[in-house]
């Protein structure tokens, strides 16, 4: 790699060829404060409109200031980063943002996690020129199930425009207007229920201020737990426990399984379950479909579609309902695990109990936002009544937590109640991609070919490339297998497999950088992305060290079956943890 | 959501000009000229159908539209009325007009009156500034006009 | 133009053709035919004479007879005495508006005596829907010569001796940026002209563009031999139509002449111009929002580098050029570079095209050497000031550039000067403004035109610009205070500072340039709350001289506020509470009674 010397700050600095001043001056302890600027490693995703001019920086021999963010460093360039003029020319820029944004930040969601926020917090920003019957941005709000717009917050960094349209390929969002009036929006400013959106919530994980959030679902449980005539039992999905801690400053990556547990009891859930246990319901239904749909296409039934896809991810099912509506019959038709377990629960645990299905309050704690959209779907009611009743996030539960006085940190750890408690490493891995598959070919393999696996740990299936493929020997028959996440990247796919070019058995998507542990719901990244890569690791530390690592040697599903459900695909099953999809083709 | 459907026909015309263009994303400006010539404007059933042909996000088309001000959402009037407001008709009274017709058809910039005979903008420049102040009406331009010359205009237009 | 006695040129630009010149032509012509003068003369519609106050212009040639105001009706009289006679129609002539003398031949009128023309050279003395009549002035010599004589590497040498500059704006060096476009290897390269010219009161490239379309199509093919390009295309504003049909038509006759297409001349060498459509977006004269607005999207610019010359349409290395800068570019060729470097002064080269407006007596569109003071333009071209009042200032360069006054009068304008002057060359608007502007008051239009027009992707273009204008607006309703004055200088400078395209790198021009030479004015409206031309309504105070009123009654009839009474015949009152100050009873007292401060 060519290298090429600047100076910045008076200090002489190497870097490669191609690189930004801004990371230049990164490299050397310098750090020039963006806010439009967003890059997540690994993920292939940045953001850098140069736009929002507070990067700026005086370099020799040019006439104006330029974005540290987008502007190449060259050869014997000499950069300065806090001269008077830049750093007046940065306050003045940020003021003008703060003179077109609206001023209740003690009372704002994100108070405290915004970007904007903290830029002028770091600046120094004590007042803001006002002048008279100044002009402020004001629009129509927007309320979804899953995720709230209030642009009149909105600094157009444009991070969500580029999420939605280069990453995730959904194309609800654009940039409308201009000038003043401009602003990122749905078409014609309608509602995003009514564009093509998915509610995977990445705008809302890259956004720096509260212009986008997630709708709040907290005091709805609050309301739920007061209620003494409700039985109020949580799920808490797997890339959850990874990502938790950092909410109370602990380190990305840490894995807070135990205080998790007992901070939910302290909550006051009268039972607090696991997730893992639909995850590992799940492999047992997909796995059987995958292997029914196999054994029958090498058998010649050209009734038979292949790839099949997993449908865990309710971003993803709702990204095909609208762009691939024709390829309706290749995905699984298994519901995700959030809704098994809501099924489940609302049968088979409630009858064990003896309460009725109205008396159950089922909560999920999930890395998504799409989750509230997804249980809010009419089929996964059973007379109006949802199979899952509320889905808060991890940042959702973190607040519930501080609102109950709860001291995290300190707190000991406690295990999962029994019976939907239970679960193996196989089902922990569903947090991450290519975990879903994984946990499909160590329960699949064995079934098929009757083995017993010398080495549970697929490698092959794992890592943070946006597309990945593998071929896995089944004791003599290769299995395909093809991994996605983002959207951009699912569509990548499934293009390739209409146009012949792939030849896959299975198919896993994800529809957020790095699979759940980059949902929308988590911690929020402010942009870096080695949070995500820390929680990717920790969620192979914690199947590492589960005792059981196969779905289907989860005794409690196995007791399931026996006791409720009869054979994975059969007829109680398909009523209960299958599901059909809907052409939803949007314009 | 926009009440206006579009008839088959409609559609067809929409698709042909799409096809001309070889249903080319790149050419969705040249595409949206040639439908707002077609249609008088572009609704939202309109940018939807075009969306769908170039296979592009309707929030794009939308983004498009919006930003460019030679592309609207409304129908105009049957004379579209438009004072030029550069900077030689400014100095030479431009807004004196543009006041005395908002004030004789009762309408503000960008509107159309009730019986949706006239409509009322400002456009940039046409380049005419030796006839400064310049009012266009449909593709008449009127030069040199003054406030009390607004009337004698309209009521040439009406029947 | 050959067997022909003489020529009835008639303009048919824009201009003319909205005072009927298309019916002039028809009845000139019927007329030539009624009086059997068919053989003898020939009308001929040509593109703008430049002199747009006075149309529709009729020229005679070879006598260069210039008859202004020309209407449908004096057809007869024109055939009758001047065709068929020989005797001039004096009442037509052009008459100069200082010493009222009748002018007879166009060669002695002030308006052309100090131009010189260039870009312009065939703009009025050629139909520019023949192709034949370009070809007869040395029309495509200059791309027979380039592609048979020069290598590439030659061409663009030439043009870099010359000293051309780009008209468009920055005065970027043309040859430069050719030699850097061919530089960058790539299987596709591209010519783009922008004709999407936005400056408000700016019409050169529309002129050119309507008057001589196969210059600008002879330098691209030129641009694209140079460069290695094989394909051009116009961005032109939607709002030009008759451009666009003499474009079309020029495109479609080149095309059949083998002029443009593939094998151009006998050479290998392929090239081919297409239209693209502006739709009202000023930024899209910054060369990066033009090209994504060529590609579909919205027209916001990007950072620069990479530039278009590395990274342009559609990902390839493209050649962006105005249209002017290419009307420049074949002459070069057949006269030399060093012919065209002797003209101008040391920096700038050449001629520059000036559209001419405001309040002077002489409005049009104007060619002169670089390096002419603004007092030649003004008083010896533009015949002075409209009225006989008092000159105050010329705006140049559109809402870009700022205001000159009295003391830049005798600077000789080109690119550095002006910079110097806190204005710029910009696209070439010259806006002349007298006694009764108010310059707080023209820095606030500038203001509204730039917030329309910003594209809103940088927060210092999309929220400063708004923040000038508020600040403008309130200074001009008399609410503004010193410290806004302040607050105008620090955020003009962070705007142009910070911002990322050149709109904003030049908007608070207007506001820094009235400032540093109107101080005074500012000072007026934010400390004793007045406007010092009158101007700003709402500064002003009006009041009723009791000894010139004679009670008639006319304004209290006008006033919509009620706020003058009075008796009949005895003199009234205006009662400051309720007065708006609209001026409706100045404009009516017959008596010049109302007094206004």
């Amino acid at each position: 790699m060519e290298k090429i010397k600047l100076t910045i700050d008076n200090t002489v600095v190497e870097v490669d060829k191609g690189t930004t001043v801004y990371a230049a001056a990164k490299q050397i302890g310098i750090n020039i404060p963006v806010l439009c600027y967003m890059r997540l490693e690994h993920m292939g995703i940045e953001n850098k409109p140069a736009g929002c001019r507070v990067c700026v920086v005086e370099i020799e021999g040019r006439k104006n200031l330029a974005p540290s963010c987008s502007t190449e460093c060259m050869e014997g360039m000499v950069v300065k980063t806090h001269t008077v003029r830049v750093i007046n020319a940065r306050k003045t820029v940020l003021e003008l943002i703060l003179s077109d944004h609206p001023k209740d930040c003690l009372i704002c969601s994100k108070n405290g996690q915004c970007d904007l926020q903290t830029l002028a917090q770091t600046l120094g920003i004590r007042e803001v020129h006002s002048v008279e019957n100044a002009e402020v941005s004001t629009y129509r709000k927007d309320y979804s199930p899953a995720l709230n717009r209030d642009m009149d917050k909105c600094v157009m960094c444009r991070r969500c425009e580029m999420i939605c349209n280069k990453v995730q390929t959904v194309g609800a969002l654009n940039a409308i207007n201009r000038g003043f009036t401009a602003v990122v929006a749905p078409a014609f400013e309608q509602d995003l229920v009514d564009s093509p959106c998915t509610f995977c919530g990445q705008c809302v994980a890259v956004c720096p201020t509260a212009a986008l959030t997630e709708f709040d679902d907290t005091k709805n449980v609050m309301q739920a737990l007061a209620d003494p005539t409700k039985t109020v039992i949580v799920q808490t999905a797997p890339a959850v426990r990874v990502a938790l801690g950092e909410e109370f400053g602990m380190t990305p990556g840490t894995i807070v399984t135990g205080k998790l547990v007992t901070a939910l009891r302290r909550l006051g859930f009268d039972k607090v379950f696991d997730t893992d246990f639909a995850a590992d319901l799940t492999i047992m239904e997909e796995g059987t479909e995958l292997l029914d749909r196999i054994t029958r296409f090498i058998g010649g039934d050209k009734s038979v579609k292949l790839p099949i896809l997993t449908s865990c991810c309710p971003a993803w099912v709702n990204f095909f309902e609208v762009y691939y509506p024709t390829m309706l019959d290749i995905p699984s038709t298994c519901r995700s695990p959030q809704q098994m377990f809501g099924a489940v629960a609302k049968t088979y645990y409630a009858d064990k109990l003896g309460v009725k299905r109205e008396d159950m309050v089922v909560v999920s704690v999930m890395p998504c936002l799409a989750k509230k959209y997804e249980c809010d779907r009419d089929e996964f009611k059973v007379n109006g009544n949802p199979d899952v009743d509320y889905s808060i996030s991890t940042r959702e539960l973190a607040n519930l937590i501080r609102a109950f006085n709860i001291n995290f940190a300190s707190l000991p750890d406690e295990d999962f109640d029994a019976p939907l408690g239970e679960s193996t490493g196989a089902a922990v891995i569903f947090g991450t991609t290519g975990g879903v598959i994984e946990a499909a070919v160590r329960t699949a393999y064995e079934v098929f070919t009757g083995k017993t696996l010398a080495k549970v740990d697929f490698t092959e299936l794992r890592g943070l490339e946006g597309i990945r493929q593998a071929t896995i020997d089944f004791n003599g028959t290769p299995i395909n297998i093809g991994i996605a996440h983002q959207l951009g990247n699912a569509r990548k796919l499934l293009d390739g497999i209409r146009n012949g070019m792939y030849n896959f058995h299975a198919i896993e998507i994800m529809a957020c950088p790095g699979g759940c542990i980059g949902g929308a719901g988590q911690p929020l990244h402010h942009g870096n992305s080695g949070i995500i890569k820390a929680r990717h690791e920790a969620i192979y530390r914690e199947d590492a060290g589960k005792t059981l690592r196969k779905s289907h040697e989860n005794p409690y599903i196995q007791k399931l079956y026996s006791e409720f459900l009869g054979k994975p695909m059969g007829e109680n099953a398909h009523h209960l943890l299958h599901t059909h999809y809907f052409d939803k083709q949007k314009i | 959501m926009s009440t206006l459907k579009l008839t088959d026909c409609q559609k067809g015309k929409i698709k042909e000009i799409c096809v001309s263009f070889h249903n080319d994303p790149g050419e969705l400006i040249n595409v949206l000229h040639k439908t707002q010539g077609e249609f008088g404007y572009l609704p939202e059933e309109v940018q939807r159908e075009i969306a769908k042909n170039l296979n592009i996000s309707v929030a794009k088309v939308c983004g498009v539209v919006t930003f460019y001000s030679f592309f609207t959402m409304t129908p105009k009037g049957k004379h579209p009325i438009a004072v030029c407001t550069g900077t030689a008709c400014y100095v030479r009274g431009a807004d004196k007009v543009v006041d005395e017709l908002k004030k004789q058809l009762n309408i503000e910039v960008g509107g159309v009156t009730p019986d949706g005979e006239f409509s009322l903008d400002c456009l940039r420049c046409v380049g005419a500034c030796g006839l400064a102040p310049v009012v266009l009406v449909g593709e008449k331009v009127f030069g040199r006009v003054e406030p009390k010359d607004v009337k004698k205009i309209l009521d040439s237009y009406k029947e | 133009m050959g067997q022909y006695k003489m020529h009835l040129l008639v303009c048919g630009g824009t201009g003319c053709r909205a005072s009927e010149s298309a019916r002039l032509v028809d009845v000139l012509g019927e007329e030539l035919v009624k009086q059997g003068l068919e053989k003898d003369a020939q009308v001929v519609t040509t593109g703008c004479f430049g002199f747009c106050e006075k149309g529709p212009i009729v020229k005679i040639i070879p006598d260069n007879t210039f008859y202004v105001h020309v209407m449908p009706e004096d057809a007869a009289e024109i055939v009758a005495e001047h065709v068929l006679k020989g005797r001039r129609v004096a009442r037509l002539l052009y008459q100069d508006p200082n010493s009222g003398e009748t002018i007879e031949d166009s060669k002695h009128m002030g308006f052309y005596q100090k131009q010189l023309r260039i870009a312009l050279r065939n703009c009025g003395f050629i139909d520019p829907e023949c192709i034949d009549e370009y070809i007869a002035r040395d029309g495509y010599a200059a791309l027979g010569k380039v592609l048979t004589e020069y290598t590439p590497e030659q061409a663009i040498d030439i043009l870099k001796k010359s000293g051309l500059r780009g008209r468009g704006g920055a005065g970027f060096p043309t040859g430069i940026k050719w030699e850097i476009a061919a530089k960058n290897a790539a299987d596709q390269k591209y010519v783009i002209c922008n004709a999407d010219e936005g400056d408000p009161g700016a019409f050169m490239d529309r002129s050119i563009s309507e008057g001589d379309p196969h210059s600008v199509l002879e330098a691209m093919a030129i641009n694209g031999y140079c460069i290695g390009a094989n394909k051009g295309f116009i961005y032109i504003r939607a709002e030009y139509p008759l451009a666009i049909q003499r474009l079309e038509i020029a495109i479609r006759q080149a095309r059949e002449y083998g002029l443009l297409g593939t094998g151009i001349l006998g050479s290998d060498f392929d090239f081919d111009v297409e239209l693209r459509y502006g739709a009202g977006a000023f930024v899209c004269g910054e060369e990066t929002a033009l090209i994504h607005s060529m590609e579909g999207e919205r027209g916001e610019p990007t950072v620069k580098p990479p530039f278009p010359a590395e990274s342009g349409y559609l990902g390839k290395p493209s050649n962006v050029n105005n249209v002017e800068t290419f009307a420049n570019v074949p002459v070069i060729y057949l006269k030399g570079p060093e012919w065209f470097a002797s003209i101008g002064n040391e920096r700038s080269k050449g001629t520059k095209v000036f559209a001419l407006a405001g309040k002077i007596n002489n409005v049009g569109l104007i060619e002169v050497p670089m390096g002419i003071t603004l007092r030649e333009v003004i008083y010896e071209i533009g015949g002075g000031i409209k009225d006989g009042k008092k000159f105050k200032a010329v705006q140049t360069g559109g809402p870009s550039g700022g205001c000159l006054t009295e003391k830049h009068l005798d600077t000789p304008i080109d690119f550095d000067n002006l910079l110097a002057s806190g204005s710029m060359m910009g696209s070439g608007g010259m806006i002349v403004m007298d006694e009764d502007d108010c310059m707080p008051a023209v820095a606030k239009y500038y203001l509204e035109f730039t917030v329309e027009e910003s594209c809103g992707k940088c927060a210092p273009c999309r929220v400063g610009n708004k923040r000038l204008h508020e600040t403008l607006e309130k200074i001009c309703e008399g609410k503004g205070t010193e410290a806004d004055l302040d607050y105008l200088r620090n955020l003009s400078s962070v705007i142009k500072d910070t911002s990322l395209c050149g709109l904003g790198q030049t908007s608070p021009n207007p506001v820094l340039s009235t400032l540093d030479n109107f101080w005074d004015e500012y000072v007026a409206h934010v400390t004793t709350r007045t406007c010092p031309s009158g101007r700003c309504k709402a500064l002003l105070h009006y009041s009723i001289d009791t000894e010139k009123c004679t009670g008639c009654t006319a304004c209290v009839r006008v006033c919509s506020t009620a706020a003058i009474t009075g008796e009949k015949r005895q003199p009234h009152v205006i009662h400051q509470d309720k007065c708006i100050h609209c001026g409706a009873c100045f404009d009516k007292c017959k008596f010049a009674a109302i007094n206004v401060q």
